[in-house]
C-alpha cells in the first residue's frame, strides 16, 4: 500500500480562523471593549469611589456631574450617582447574565430534544414554544412580577421564562438539519443511546448558533430588566438597578437631566455592546463569510 | 486544420497565502480548436475547475490570476473591461456545471431562464425568443418542449435538468462550450445519454468543447485531445488515441491503471456452503408523499418485495440507478429506517420486528461505511473519539478501545498520530479509511458499504477497494456493497443484485449478471458504462 503522509492543507485550525474573522469585525471588537470596560467598572468601581451607594449627603443634593468627587453628580437625596450606577450595573448585568444562562439551558434542551426526536414529541414541544411566544412578553412579565415578591432572583427567573423560546427555535431548526447527516446515522449504527447522540454528538455542532443567540439574549434581558424596574415592578429601591434609577429620575427630567442620562447611557452601551458582539460572532462562526 | 478558438498561455493563478501550495494553476498552456473536444483530466485539487472558471471570469475573489493570457478568437480576455467581458460570456463561450439543480434558479420556469440568457445579449438573440426556447428544448431531446418550458426545475429529473442547462448554454450558439464535470452527478444511463447529446450537438454545430472530468472512461468516449493535470501543473497533453494508449507521464500511467474496468470473471466465487449471515425475505418499504391539499397521496415503493442472501466471506453488490431503492435497502437492513413488511434474518434471527431498544445489542454486528466521508465523521470530535465512542458506550474500558483503535488505524494505513487529530485535517480518502476503521471496531459480522468509494478520486478509489478486499479476506466478513458503478461492482463482488424502481430484477454471480445480462434493464446499465460503449462502434 502506498504510504500516506498526513496532509498539510488547511493548516490553520478552525478556531483560529473564527477568532481572526471576529477580530476583523470592527463593531464586534468595539462591542467587546464596551462590555469589558462596563463589567470591570461595575466590579472594581465601587471600591475605588470615595462614596458608598447608600451614603446620603443632604448638603450635596442635585450636584451636577463633575462637582468635587461626584463625577456623575448626585441624586435628590445627595447619593453619589457613580457609586449607585456601578452597584446597579452589578445587579443589571448579573440579572441579564443569569437570565441568559437559564434561558439558554432550557431553550437548548427543548430545541435539541424536539429537533432530534421530531415526530409527535417534537411537535408537542414546539407548540409549547409557540404558546409561550404568543404571550405578549411585557404583559406576562408585569403580571408575573405583580404576583411574586420582586427579588433579583425572581426577576431573573421571570425574564428567563419569557426568553428561552428563541434559543429553542434556533437550536431545533439546526438540529433537525444535522440529524439527517451521515455522522448521526453512524452514531446510531454504533448503537449509541439517544441522549448520547443528542448531547455529545449533536450539541457540539450547534454551539455556534447557541452562543450567538445567548449574546443577543443577554442584551434583551438587560433591556427587559430595565423596563420592568422602570415601571416599578422590578428591582425595588434602595437596591439600585439601571431601570429603577431611570424611574427615580423621571420627575426631575427638566431640572436634573443627568439623573436619567447617566443610567440611560449605561443601558444603551451594554445593550448595543452585546448586540455588536452577537453580530460579530454570527459572522465569525459562519465559515461561509470567508468567501466574501 | 482550423485556427485555435481559445488559446491559454502560461496561465498562473495564485492561491491565498495560508494554503499548502502557492499556485492553484501554474504555467498552463493549451489550445482549443473549433469542432474539437478537449478533455481536461485530473484528480480533485488538480486545478482543472479553476482553469475553467478563470476562462469564464468566475474565479472567487481569493484567487487571482498572477500571469499569463487567455485569448478567445484572438482577443485577450484578461485585459477586457467588465462590460466587454459580459458581452462574451454566454454568447461566445458558455459553461455547464456539475450540479444542475443548484445552477438553476428554483423560482423561475425553465423557459424564462433560457429567455433571460437571450435578454442579456439582445444583439445576438433572435426575435422570436419563445420559439427559440422550444427549438432548444427540442434539440436537447426533452419530451414535450412546450410543456417543459413552463416547468420549474424541481419537477425535472437530474438528467432533464442537465439537458436544460445545456439548452441554456447553447441558446446563443456559442463557439466554445465548457463542461465542468457535467455528468458526475448523474446515473450511468443518464450519463451516457448526456455524453451522447453533447457529442452530437458538438458535431452538428462545429463547436469547440472543453470537457472537464476525472473519469477516463468518459475521456475515452468523447475526447479528441487530452490534457492531464496534477497539482496545478500540466503533466501531459496530446491526442486522445495517443495519451490513452501510450501515456508518457508517470502520473497518467498511474491514473489510467486506477481506472476501474469491467471484469467479466473476477475469479471470485463465493463459498456456497458458507453459513448465511443475512437473509432478506420479501422486504418492502413504501414512502407516502403527501400531494397537494386535495390531491391524492402518492405512494412510492422504495423497496418492493426484495429477497436475497449474503453468506460469510461473500460480497453482494447492489447496483441500480439513483432512485432504484438501493440506499433505502441498506438503511432498512441497518434498521436506520423501519421496514413495512418482510423479514430481515440476521445470524438466524428475524430482526425486522425488533424494537430499537432490543436491536441495540445487535448493532455492533452490523456496521456501515457511508458514502460521503466529509459528512459521516463528526467534525467536532477527534478521530480517536470517533473510533472509540461506540465500544466505550457499551462498556469497553477506554484503554482497550484505544488499543484496538490504534491497531485499526494502522490496519487501514493511517499513522498513529491520526488518533489526536480532527476530521478536517484529512483528505477524502483518508477519512474514508477512518470510516472503515470505525466500522471494524466491533468485529462485525456484516459490513454494508453504501457507495463507499463514489465520492473519491479513481486512484484513491482503487486503494480503498483493495483495502476492503484485504480486510474481507482476513476477517471473512460478509459484505453488502451498494454502488451505481458497475465497474466497481464487477471488481469486488461475488454476487450482484440489480435493482430497478425498488424491485430486484436480477440476482446471481457477478460474471453471469454483468457478463451475460438476463434483463433489458441490466443490459442497458452494462451498455452505458463509460469507456465500454462507443469504443466498439
Amino acid at each position: 500500500m502506498t504510504e500516506l503522509p498526513l496532509p498539510t492543507y488547511g493548516t490553520a485550525p478552525p478556531r483560529n480562523r473564527t477568532l481572526r474573522r471576529f477580530l476583523r469585525h470592527r463593531l464586534a471588537v468595539v462591542g467587546l471593549a464596551i462590555i469589558v470596560i462596563l463589567t470591570v467598572a461595575c466590579i472594581v468601581g465601587p471600591w475605588l469611589l470615595p462614596y458608598d451607594q447608600l451614603y446620603i449627603d443632604l448638603r450635596a443634593r442635585f450636584a451636577p456631574p463633575m462637582t468635587g468627587a461626584h463625577i456623575f453628580g448626585t441624586d435628590p437625596l445627595g447619593r453619589d450617582i457613580a457609586a449607585r450606577l456601578f452597584m446597579a450595573g452589578r445587579v443589571s448585568l448579573l440579572v441579564g447574565f443569569m437570565a441568559m444562562v437559564i434561558s439558554t439551558i432550557v431553550g437548548t434542551f427543548v430545541g435539541v430534544v424536539a429537533g432530534y426526536h421530531g415526530g409527535r414529541l417534537g411537535a408537542v414541544l414546539m407548540r409549547i414554544v409557540d404558546g409561550f411566544l404568543s404571550f405578549p412578553a411585557i404583559f406576562l412579565l408585569l403580571t408575573l412580577a405583580a404576583f411574586v415578591k420582586p427579588s433579583p432572583f425572581m426577576i431573573t427567573v421571570i425574564i428567563a421564562v419569557t426568553s428561552w423560546m428563541q434559543v429553542a427555535r434556533v437550536v431545533e431548526a439546526e438540529v433537525r438539519s444535522l440529524r439527517e447527516r451521515d455522522f448521526i446515522l453512524a452514531a446510531r449504527m454504533l448503537g449509541l443511546s439517544s441522549s448520547h447522540i443528542m448531547f455529545r454528538e449533536l450539541l457540539p455542532n450547534v454551539a455556534g448558533p447557541i452562543i450567538v443567540s445567548a449574546t443577543l439574549t443577554i442584551a434583551n434581558a438587560i433591556l427587559l430588566e430595565a423596563y420592568i424596574s422602570f415601571l416599578g415592578y422590578g428591582i425595588q429601591p434602595p437596591l439600585p438597578s439601571w431601570g429603577n434609577m431611570l424611574n427615580g429620575a423621571q420627575q426631575y427630567l427638566a431640572t436634573a437631566p443627568w439623573l436619567a442620562i447617566v443610567p440611560g447611557v449605561a443601558i444603551t452601551l451594554a445593550v448595543t455592546g452585546f448586540n455588536f458582539v452577537g453580530d460579530g460572532l454570527r459572522d465569525a462562526l459562519d465559515a461561509r463569510s470567508d468567501l466574501s | 486544420m482550423e485556427d485555435p478558438v481559445l488559446v491559454v498561455e502560461n496561465l498562473t493563478i495564485a492561491l491565498p497565502k495560508e494554503m499548502d501550495r502557492a499556485h492553484a494553476v501554474e504555467n498552463v498552456s493549451f489550445e482549443l480548436r473549433g469542432g474539437r473536444v478537449l478533455c481536461i483530466v485530473g484528480e480533485s485539487g488538480s486545478g482543472k475547475s479553476v482553469t475553467a472558471n478563470a476562462i469564464m471570469g468566475l474565479l472567487p475573489s481569493t484567487l487571482t490570476i498572477a500571469s499569463g493570457s487567455i485569448r478567445l478568437r484572438g482577443r485577450e480576455l484578461l485585459s477586457l473591461s467588465g462590460q466587454d467581458r459580459r458581452g462574451i460570456y454566454g454568447r461566445i463561450v458558455s459553461i455547464i456545471f456539475q450540479d444542475p439543480l443548484s445552477a438553476l434558479n428554483p423560482l423561475m420556469t425553465v423557459g424564462d431562464q433560457i429567455i433571460e440568457v437571450m435578454d442579456a445579449h439582445p444583439e445576438a438573440a433572435p426575435q422570436d425568443r419563445r420559439g427559440r426556447v422550444i427549438e432548444l428544448l427540442t434539440e436537447v431531446g426533452l419530451p414535450d418542449p412546450k410543456l417543459m418550458a413552463e416547468q420549474y426545475p424541481f419537477r425535472l429529473s437530474g438528467g432533464q435538468r442537465q439537458r436544460v442547462m445545456i439548452a441554456m448554454a447553447l441558446a446563443l450558439d456559442p463557439d466554445v462550450l465548457i463542461a465542468d464535470e457535467p455528468t458526475t452527478a448523474l446515473d450511468v444511463t443518464t450519463q451516457a445519454q448526456i455524453l451522447e447529446l453533447i457529442h452530437r450537438l458538438q458535431r452538428r454545430k462545429r463547436m469547440a468543447v472543453m470537457f472537464i472530468t476525472h473519469d477516463f472512461g468518459v475521456v475515452a468516449d468523447i475526447a479528441d485531445h487530452v490534457i492531464v493535470m496534477e497539482k496545478g501543473h500540466l503533466v501531459e497533453q496530446g491526442p486522445a488515441s495517443e495519451v490513452l494508449v501510450r501515456p508518457r507521464a508517470p502520473y497518467t500511467v498511474r491514473l489510467l491503471a486506477a481506472v476501474p474496468k469491467m471484469h467479466d470473471g473476477t475469479g471470485r466465487v463465493g463459498d456456497p456452503d458458507a453459513p448465511v449471515v443475512l437473509s432478506i425475505e420479501n422486504l418492502t418499504k413504501t414512502y407516502h408523499a403527501s400531494g397537494s391539499l386535495f390531491g391524492k397521496i402518492r405512494e412510492v415503493r422504495a423497496v418492493d418485495d426484495v429477497s436475497f442472501t449474503v453468506r460469510k466471506g461473500e460480497t453482494v453488490g447492489v447496483v441500480g440507478e439513483s432512485g432504484s431503492g438501493k440506499s433505502t435497502l441498506g438503511r432498512l437492513v441497518m434498521k436506520l429506517i423501519d421496514s413495512d413488511s418482510g423479514r430481515i434474518v440476521f445470524d438466524g434471527e428475524d430482526v425486522a420486528p425488533m424494537p430499537e431498544a432490543q436491536f441495540r445489542s445487535r448493532r455492533p454486528h452490523i456496521q456501515m461505511v457511508f458514502q460521503d466521508p466529509f459528512a459521516s465523521l463528526n467534525p467536532r470530535h477527534t478521530i480517536g473519539r470517533i473510533l472509540t465512542v461506540g465500544p466505550v458506550g457499551r462498556g469497553t474500558p477506554i484503554g482497550e478501545a484505544r488499543q484496538r483503535a490504534m491497531h485499526l488505524l494502522d490496519r487501514v494505513g493511517l499513522q498513529p498520530s491520526a488518533y489526536e487529530r480532527y476530521p478536517h485535517e484529512f483528505s477524502g480518502g483518508q477519512r474514508q479509511r477512518v470510516g472503515i476503521a470505525r466500522a471494524l471496531m466491533f468485529d462485525p459480522h456484516l459490513l454494508i458499504a453504501d457507495e463507499a468509494v463514489s465520492a473519491l478520486d479513481v486512484s484513491i478509489q482503487a486503494q480503498i477497494l483493495e483495502l476492503l478486499d484485504e480486510i474481507q479476506r482476513e476477517t471473512r466478513i460478509a459484505m453488502v456493497f451498494i454502488t451505481h458503478d458497475l465497474r466497481v461492482a464487477s471488481q469486488i463482488c461475488d454476487q450482484v443484485a440489480v435493482m430497478q424502481s425498488g424491485r430486484l430484477v436480477e440476482f446471481g454471480s457477478t460474471a453471469d449478471v454483468l457478463g451475460n445480462p438476463g434483463t433489458p434493464y441490466t443490459r442497458s446499465l452494462v451498455a452505458a458504462v463509460p469507456g465500454a460503449g462507443r469504443a466498439s462502434n
